[in-house]
C-alpha cells in the first residue's frame, strides 16, 4: 500500500476561529444593548440606526450567522480534513469562502442598521445579499465535496453526514424562503403572501435552528467530544438512527411556531405531532454525547474543554426537551409571544452553541499553536461566569414570560380584563434588568476567553501546514458478502447528499404544497382590499423600522385576546401582505385591529414620544419619521411589483397611484391640523399613520354572515 | 405569477398528518433494524475514525 504525504491546512481554521471570536463579541454586545433598551429606552439613542427594531435583527443575525456560522466553518474545516485524511480541496475556495462570508456579515450589519430589511425573521437580508449568500454557500459545498472526493479514508464518519445534511438543507431553505420580487436594489417583496408567507417563513425559521444551529453542531460534537475524551462515541449505531430520524423529523415541525394562528388546523396538528416526536432523536443525540464520557467523568474535573462540552450537551438536552413541550398547543397558548420563547432559544444559543464553540476554541487553538493554554484558571473562570450568565439570563425570562402571559389572560370577577397591556410591560422591567446582567456576565466570560486565547497565540508557534500521511485509497472496493446497507451510502457522498435531500424534501413538500394549492385553506373575505399607495408606503416604513420585533398582528382565538384586541385573525385578511407581519413576540400590544382605535394625532404624538401618550412605555421614539419625506419616487415601482405578485390593482393603476397617495396624505394632514399639529403631507409619519389606521379595518365592514361562516 | 389557489380543493386533507406519520414510522423502523443488524466489527471501526487508532494497529 502506498503511503502518501500531505499537509492539513490550519491557516483557514485559524482565520475562522478568529472571526468566530470577533463576531461572537460583537453579536453578544449588540444583544446586551438591546437588552438594556428594554429596560431604559434611552439606550435607543433616538437614532434610526440604533433603535431596538433594527438592533434586534443585527443581534440575531450576528449571533446566528456570524458567530455560530464562523464557528461551524472553523470546526468543519479542521475536522473534515482529519476525518478524510486529506487537505481541503482548494486553498483558493477556502479563501473565497472565508472572505465572502465576512463580506456578507459586514454588508448585513450595515444594511440592517440602515433599515434595509425583508421583514422576515432570521432572513432579513435583502436580495443582493441573499444571492451572495447562495454563491458563497455553493463555494463551501464545492470545497467540502471536492475534499470528500479526494479523501484517503473510505468511510464517511457520522460527523460528515451532519455536515452534508447541513449543506443541502440550508441551501434548500435559504432559496425557497428568499424568493422575492426586487423593487429596487435594496428593496424587495416576498413572493408569498400572508398565511403562505408565514408557513414558508417558519418552515425556514424552524429549520434554520435545526440545520444551522443544531445539525452542524451535532457533527462537531461527534468529532470533538470523542477527541477531547480520547475514546469513541458511546454508540455508533445510535448515531446512525439519531441522524436519520433527526433530519427526517425536523423539517416537518415548522408550523408549531404558528399554533392558534390563522394557519389551517391540519397543518398545525402536523407540526405538533412531529415536534413531539422530535424529542426522541434529540435525546438520542444528547445521550450519545453524555454517555461517551461514561467511565471518564473524572476527566471532566480537570479538563475545562470537557466542562464546556458537558454543559453544552446538557443545554441541548434541556432545550430539545422544552421545544416539544412548547409545541403542545395548550402550553404554546401560554408561552407564545412571551419571553418564555426568548429564554428557550437562549438556553440553546448560549448553552449549546456558545459553550460548544468555546470548548472547541479552547481545544483547537493550543493544538494549532503547539502550546498549552495560557491560563487554565482563566478558562475555568470563564466556565463559571458563563454558566452563571446562562442561569441569570434564562431564569428571569422564564418567570417574566409565564407571569406576563398569565397577566394577559387574567379577568376580574366582573368579567373585565384585569390588566392594561402597559401594566404587564412595566412589571417585566426588573426581570429584563436581571436578564441584562446575565447577558453581561456571559459577555464578560467570552472576553476573558478572547484574552486567554490571544495570550496563548502569543506564546505559541503556529503550524500553518500540518504534515500528515496516509495510505491512498485503492480505486476499487470489493464488497463483502452480506454487505451492510449503510455502507452503500456512507462510502458515497453524492448518494448521501441525495438521500438526505429526499428525506428533507418529503416533509417540506407535504407541509407546504397543500396550503399553496387549496382554496379552502385560505377562505377569502370580500371586503379585504389591497393597500392604498400611501398605506403601502407606510407598511414599508413599518417593516423598515422592525416594528414586528415587538408587535404582533395576529389575534389568537382566546377570550383574553378577543376581549383585548377584537375579533380573532382570519387567514383571508392577509392575502395582500407581502411579507406577512404576524410577529413572534409581544413586547408591545398586538396591532392587528389597531385601525381606528385612536385618532391620527394620537399616533403622531406617540411616535414622537411614546411616553407622552402611554406613560411608562418602553417603546423608542421615532423623531425622524416626523422630519423625513416619503420616498415618492418608489411608489410606481412598488405598485407594479405588487401587481406582478397578483395583487389586484386595476390595470394602469401605477400611473394614478401618486395622485391617490397625495390625496389621502392631505386628508391625514388636515386631520392632524384639526388637533393642532401642523405637518406637511409628504412626511413618513403620514404614511405610517395611514397604514396603522388601516389595520384590521377591512374585516369590520364584512357582512356578518361571511364572518360567522369563517368562524365555524 | 399569482402563487395561490391553482387547484380548487383537495379532498381528505386530514389524511396528510397520518400519511406523514406512517412514512416516518416505517422509515424509522427500517433504519433501526438495519442499524442493529450491522456488523459489530465494522461499526467499531467506523466509530474509531476520529481517534486515528487504525494507524496504530
Amino acid at each position: 500500500m502506498q503511503i502518501e504525504k500531505f499537509q492539513y491546512d490550519n491557516k483557514i481554521v485559524k482565520q475562522f476561529a478568529y472571526a468566530t471570536m470577533l463576531w461572537g463579541i460583537v453579536g453578544m454586545l449588540v444583544g446586551l444593548i438591546a437588552a438594556l433598551q428594554l429596560v431604559w429606552p434611552i439606550f435607543n439613542f433616538e437614532l434610526p440606526y440604533t433603535t431596538f427594531g433594527r438592533l434586534r435583527p443585527i443581534h440575531t443575525n450576528a449571533v446566528i450567522f456570524a458567530f455560530v456560522g464562523n464557528g461551524i466553518f472553523m470546526g468543519v474545516y479542521y475536522s473534515l480534513q482529519r476525518l478524510l485524511k486529506a487537505r481541503m480541496f482548494s486553498d483558493l475556495l477556502s479563501k473565497i469562502h472565508f472572505w465572502g462570508w465576512q463580506l456578507i456579515i459586514v454588508l448585513a450589519a450595515v444594511t440592517l442598521a440602515l433599515g434595509k430589511t425583508t421583514g422576515k425573521e432570521y432572513a432579513e437580508l435583502e436580495w443582493p445579499i441573499d444571492i451572495l449568500i447562495t454563491l458563497i454557500w455553493v463555494v463551501f459545498g464545492w470545497n467540502m465535496f471536492g475534499t470528500i472526493i479526494r479523501r484517503r479514508e473510505r468511510h464517511l464518519y457520522v460527523a460528515i453526514w451532519f455536515y452534508i445534511a447541513t449543506f443541502v438543507t440550508v441551501a434548500l431553505l435559504h432559496i425557497v424562503n428568499s424568493i422575492e420580487i426586487p423593487v429596487s436594489f435594496w428593496k424587495s417583496y416576498s413572493w408569498y403572501a400572508g398565511v403562505q408567507d408565514a408557513l414558508v417563513q417558519w418552515w425556514y425559521g424552524h429549520n434554520a435552528v435545526a440545520f444551522f444551529l443544531t445539525t452542524p453542531y451535532l457533527g462537531l460534537m461527534y468529532y470533538y467530544l470523542p477527541k477531547a475524551v480520547n475514546r469513541p462515541v458511546y454508540s455508533y449505531r445510535l448515531s446512525i438512527i439519531h441522524f436519520w430520524a433527526l433530519i427526517f423529523l425536523y423539517i416537518w415541525a415548522g408550523p408549531h411556531h404558528l399554533l392558534y394562528t390563522a394557519l389551517p388546523d391540519w397543518a398545525q396538528s402536523l407540526g405538533v405531532v412531529f415536534s413531539v416526536m422530535l424529542i426522541a432523536p434529540s435525546w438520542g443525540g444528547m445521550i450519545n454525547g453524555l454517555l461517551t464520557l461514561r467511565g471518564a467523568w473524572d476527566k471532566v474535573r480537570d479538563d475545562v474543554v470537557l466542562k464546556f462540552f458537558v454543559v453544552a450537551v446538557t443545554a441541548y438536552g434541556m432545550a430539545t426537551f422544552e421545544g416539544p413541550l412548547l409545541s403542545i398547543k395548550s402550553i404554546n397558548a401560554i408561552s407564545h409571544f412571551t419571553d418564555w420563547t426568548v429564554a428557550h432559544v437562549h438556553v440553546g444559543a448560549l448553552g449549546w452553541n456558545g459553550f460548544l464553540t468555546f470548548g472547541v476554541l479552547y481545544w483547537l487553538i493550543p493544538r494549532m499553536f503547539n502550546t498549552k493554554l495560557y491560563s487554565t484558571k482563566l478558562a475555568n473562570m470563564h466556565f463559571w461566569i458563563g454558566t452563571l450568565g446562562i442561569i441569570l439570563y434564562a431564569v428571569p425570562m422564564y418567570f417574566a414570560g409565564i407571569m406576563q402571559s398569565l397577566m394577559w389572560k387574567e379577568f376580574t370577577p366582573e368579567g373585565q380584563l384585569k390588566w392594561q397591556f402597559l401594566d404587564t410591560v412595566t412589571k417585566m422591567l426588573p426581570f429584563y434588568a436581571a436578564r441584562a446582567v446575565g447577558g453581561a456576565l456571559f459577555l464578560v466570560g467570552a472576553l476573558i476567553m478572547c484574552y486567554n486565547l490571544i495570550k496563548t497565540v502569543k506564546i505559541g508557534n503556529f503550524t500553518a501546514n500540518e504534515d500528515a500521511e496516509a495510505a491512498a485509497l485503492t480505486p476499487t472496493y470489493t464488497a463483502h458478502s452480506g454487505d451492510h446497507w449503510h455502507r452503500w451510502i456512507e462510502r458515497k457522498p453524492i448518494q448521501m447528499l441525495i438521500v438526505s435531500l429526499v428525506v428533507v424534501i418529503i416533509g417540506g413538500a407535504i407541509e407546504l404544497i397543500p396550503t399553496f394549492l387549496i382554496q379552502s385553506n385560505i377562505p377569502t373575505i370580500s371586503t379585504v382590499k389591497p393597500y392604498t399607495p400611501l398605506e403601502l408606503q407606510g407598511r414599508d416604513i413599518y417593516v423598515r423600522e422592525g416594528c414586528y420585533t415587538c408587535h404582533s398582528q395576529m389575534i389568537r382565538p382566546f377570550r383574553s385576546e378577543t376581549a383585548r384586541y377584537g375579533e380573532y385573525s382570519k387567514a383571508g385578511e392577509f392575502i395582500y401582505d407581502h411579507p406577512f407581519q404576524w410577529g413572534s413576540k409581544r413586547t408591545g400590544p398586538d396591532l392587528a385591529r389597531q385601525g381606528g382605535k385612536y385618532p391620527d394625532s394620537w399616533h403622531y404624538n406617540h411616535m414622537a414620544e411614546p411616553g407622552s401618550m402611554s406613560p411608562g412605555s418602553i417603546m423608542p421614539s421615532y423623531p425622524w419619521l416626523l422630519e423625513d419625506q416619503i420616498d415618492l419616487s418608489s411608489t410606481v415601482a412598488k405598485i407594479k411589483a405588487m401587481q406582478r405578485l397578483g395583487v389586484p390593482y386595476p390595470e394602469g393603476y401605477d400611473k394614478i397611484a401618486p395622485a391617490d397617495m397625495q390625496k389621502q396624505a392631505e386628508g391625514i394632514a388636515a386631520n392632524l391640523k384639526k388637533d393642532g399639529i401642523d405637518t406637511p403631507a409628504d412626511m413618513e409619519i403620514i404614511a405610517l399613520i395611514a397604514y396603522i389606521q388601516r389595520l384590521g379595518k377591512d374585516i369590520k365592514s364584512a357582512p356578518k354572515e361571511e364572518i360567522s361562516k369563517l368562524t365555524n | 405569477m399569482k402563487f395561490i389557489n391553482y387547484l380548487e380543493s383537495i379532498t381528505g386533507i386530514g389524511i396528510y398528518p397520518l400519511i406523514g406519520f406512517v412514512m416516518f414510522f416505517v422509515f424509522f423502523l427500517l433504519v433501526t433494524i438495519l442499524a442493529f443488524k450491522a456488523d459489530k466489527k465494522h461499526i467499531l471501526e467506523l466509530s474509531e475514525i476520529p481517534l486515528d487508532i487504525n494507524e496504530k494497529k
